[in-house]
């Protein structure tokens, strides 16, 4: 470092760049929450089906998923999609899926407690008006498993955010990325480093605090 | 065992269905695991054997002392959190009678009263939020290239410097105080998941605070925390693999390398993959022999699986 202080002046002069940044790394979090819920509530069905195939295929996906390190799942997806698919499709793309596969697993586990914490008597309730299984599930016990769920849901949202900051390793621009380049080119890593932090602490501490408000709403009920 | 059984055969399944998707061609050198020298003609340009174990040997290294400090510091963290009597410490011999109207500090007959209970149980609520809201890797980078410019000129170069294994060492100190806020969370749980009557009983019975933690709330509590315990054990192994961005060579850095070798990314992955799960299965067999060792005869598990 050529000098000592703490450059706001760099700061300030980056916001746009770092914006940019950070509209990535949000767009990387709602993608990847919305896919992870979508694929990872089919995965809690399947693990709590009837047929034995089923639940055992989806019970090893989560248990594989779970013992991986998510650099190690990026890293296997930004290799084998291109392999798989025969054609380059960007570090974008590959890092998606490799969220969307990763937190499916986490989602499941989530969903599948959800689900049981549903009353059985609910679930009888439903069978003896005379509902398929899909019916059941669609309009009786997923509505009341969702409404358990939400704080546990919106704190997986905070991991996940978190979780983005690793799309580093492939060289994605995201916003920690982003703040690297200005850091390394100007050599002001301190300034960018810190800011950095804060950006992300704000960030979470403000949806930890939506935890807690949605944790006293639902027990109060 | 079963759970790793299940793991697998999950792992043989997933193998066999990305391997028959598509249009999939690829030259297979599962040879090249086994490269312990350079052989040029066998497709060894390194020995990528060798790397695997050190790398593995790193990732269990790091991860095992992170862990260390990450139980220790987050079980005291854990337990300030549950502290709600004021500590206090009397500080005697003021002249004259000064009012205070704060929560921590207070005045009666010429002497100050500072609760350093709150001081203690606020530090603990503000050191589990800060770690636990800033990204890992972030906080990697912090300390690894931020904190020596903090420190004093002398120590800041020290730490540079002299600091053996310096990538190492920090990987495992961050590792360690960030896993601690995980920890201390879940101590705070456990203790809090008892009932209270269990704590008036012991004070009934003229126990003091640090007997009623030591002899009634800690031995319950940690037995009731085993199981997510050992998802924390676990992540720090998960973790460990952040390190790679500040350059220690563990599994996945290993593989990589491997990878940008000899162009077996299929190869090296499913070698780290495979090690990965086996050190889950070894690390979940471990604890629950651990569980069912220190199991209080009659007391029903709450973690009933």
């Amino acid at each position: 470092m050529e000098s000592g202080g703490f450059d706001f002046h760099i700061i300030f002069h980056s916001i746009p760049f770092l914006a940019k940044g950070m509209g990535l790394t949000l767009l990387l979090t709602v993608l990847g929450i919305a896919g992870g819920l979508v694929f990872g509530t089919l995965l809690a069905l399947a693990r709590l089906a009837p047929f034995k195939v089923l639940s055992f295929v989806a019970g090893s996906y989560v248990n594989f998923f779970r013992s991986m390190p998510l650099i190690l799942v990026i890293f296997w997806f930004y290799f084998l999609v291109p392999l798989v698919l025969g054609q380059e499709i960007g570090a974008f793309q590959s890092v998606l899926i490799a969220f969307i596969m990763f937190e499916a697993a986490y989602y499941c586990e989530i969903m599948r407690a959800g689900i049981q914490s549903v009353k059985v008597g609910q679930a009888y309730a439903g069978e003896a008006l005379g509902l398929t299984y899909p019916q059941n599930m669609r309009y009786v016990v997923l509505p009341q498993a969702f409404r358990n769920m939400i704080p546990i849901l919106v704190s997986q949202a905070i991991v996940l955010f978190q979780d983005t900051a690793l799309v580093y390793v492939v060289g994605l621009s995201d916003f920690l990325y982003s703040a690297d380049i200005v850091a390394n080119s100007e050599n002001r890593l301190m300034e960018m480093y810190v800011t950095v932090a804060i950006v992300y602490f704000a960030l979470c501490s403000w949806g930890q605090f939506q935890v807690r408000n949605l944790q006293k709403k639902f027990a109060h009920e | 065992m079963r759970g790793a059984l299940r793991v697998g055969l999950s792992v043989v399944v997933l193998l066999g269905l990305t391997g028959c998707a598509g249009d999939f061609r690829y030259n297979w050198q599962w040879s090249i695991l086994a490269c312990t020298s350079e052989n040029i003609d066998a497709g060894c340009i390194g020995p990528y054997f060798y790397w695997i174990l050190q790398g593995l040997w790193w990732t269990i290294a790091v991860a095992s002392a992170a862990w260390v400090i990450a139980f220790s510091l987050g079980s005291v963290i854990g337990i300030l959190r549950t502290l709600d009597k004021p500590i206090l410490v009397v500080v005697p011999f003021v002249k004259s009678p000064i009012y205070f109207r704060t929560r921590w500090i207070g005045t009666s007959k010429g002497i100050i009263t500072v609760d350093v209970g709150w001081f203690l149980h606020g530090f603990a609520n503000i050191y589990v939020t800060v770690f636990r809201n800033v990204p890992l890797l972030v906080q990697l980078f912090l300390w690894y290239f931020v904190f020596p410019e903090l420190l004093p000129h002398d120590a800041g170069m020290w730490l540079k410097r002299d600091l053996p294994f310096p990538e190492v060492s920090t990987a495992i100190f961050c590792l360690g105080l960030y896993t601690a806020s995980r920890v201390a969370e879940q101590v705070r749980a456990g203790i809090n998941s008892i009932s209270r009557g269990q704590q008036y009983a012991a004070m009934a019975i003229g126990l003091t605070p640090v007997q009623v933690y030591r002899y009634v709330l800690l031995p319950v509590s940690f037995r009731i925390i085993i199981p997510p315990l050992t998802s924390d054990f676990l992540g720090v192994f998960k973790n460990s693999s952040l390190a790679l961005t500040i350059g220690v060579l563990e599994l996945t850095a290993m593989t990589r390398q491997i990878e940008e070798y000899s162009y077996a990314g299929f190869e090296a992955f499913t070698a780290a993959t495979v090690l990965y799960i086996g050190v889950t299965a070894i690390v979940m067999w471990a604890m629950r022999i651990v569980e069912a060792r220190v199991r209080i005869p009659g007391m029903i598990s709450l973690q009933a699986k």
